[in-house]
């Protein structure tokens, strides 16, 4: 892994995943609602500043269409991908060791 | 029907819960400019506002840009005043909030905080300057009273500023523990 990366915000983290197809703003909107069963509500102003991060950052790019098309479509990038999978890790290590340790206590 | 309402507000977010309560009522906001607000007959509950600060004037190319994306998720942005914009959304939809996590609600207030304290400052500067070419003789009641009144604008900012202010320090303690 490269540089260690510290945790995504809930909310990229769930814009990221939306994006390994692409999709429109309202449509991540829906998507991490659905996604989240609801539990994650994205704000068009939260949406709007994380996509622009995202661009910088080269997580993810605009999708096909021409440009200045109102309804813009992006899609994750490879370093995106690699954003998600290298916080899926650190995640799985959250949940082992909170099973474990929990697990551990009640015994 | 129409209905114009004047009314002033320091806290925006006072503004805001005004504006639902009046929507809830069956008045939706449809047009404000500076003290002014038009209202239309509604459904009672029908649409939820939310107004936002726009970091560059709601005219600039930015701002628009900004908009247009806030519009093309289903609100509706019924009026803009320099830097702000009024949006509304059914109600019937999702819950409507256009922030919905700390650090995106913290770049909020820091851009209405960075926005305002130049303004206050510049507000004190002219009301004190006022004062003082008002009481140096010969002296004149107009500045006192300009510089009375422009004073009283800087105390309105900073208690906007130091509302703004609470507001992030509380969200920055909560931060530290979690993150939405």
């Amino acid at each position: 892994m490269p540089e260690a990366q510290g945790a995504l915000t809930e909310a990229v983290f769930y814009i990221l995943l939306s994006l390994t197809q692409p999709m429109h703003g309202y449509g991540i909107m829906q998507n991490v609602n659905e996604l989240s069963r609801g539990r994650v509500v994205l704000g068009a102003g939260t949406l709007y500043g994380a996509i622009n991060t995202l661009l910088e950052k080269g997580w993810i790019t605009p999708y096909g269409g021409p440009p200045g098309e109102r309804r813009k479509e992006y899609i994750i990038t490879p370093a995106g991908r690699r954003a998600v999978e290298a916080e899926i890790a650190r995640l799985s290590e959250l949940l082992e060791n909170g099973r474990r340790v929990l697990e551990g206590a009640e015994q | 029907m129409k209905h114009v309402v004047f009314k002033a507000y320091w806290n925006y977010e006072k503004e805001e819960q005004w504006l639902n309560s009046m929507s809830a009522q069956g008045l939706a906001l449809t047009d404000y400019f500076w003290v002014r607000y038009v209202f239309e007959d509604s459904e009672p509950g029908e649409y939820i506002y939310r107004i936002q600060f726009l970091e560059k004037l709601a005219k600039h190319p930015q701002s628009r840009k900004y908009i247009d994306f806030v519009e093309s998720t289903g609100a509706e942005c019924v009026a803009t005043y320099l830097h702000w914009a009024y949006f509304r959304k059914k109600a019937a939809d999702d819950p409507f909030e256009l922030y919905t996590d700390i650090p995106s609600i913290i770049r909020h207030y820091r851009m209405i905080r960075a926005f305002w304290a130049p303004l206050a400052l510049l507000e004190y500067v002219a009301g004190i300057l006022n004062i003082i070419a008002g009481v140096t003789p010969p002296v004149s009641p107009v500045n006192i009273v300009l510089g009375a009144l422009v004073t009283l604008l800087g105390v309105g900012f900073t208690l906007m500023i130091v509302n703004v202010t609470k507001k992030i320090r509380t969200l920055k303690k909560k931060q530290l523990i979690v993150e939405a």
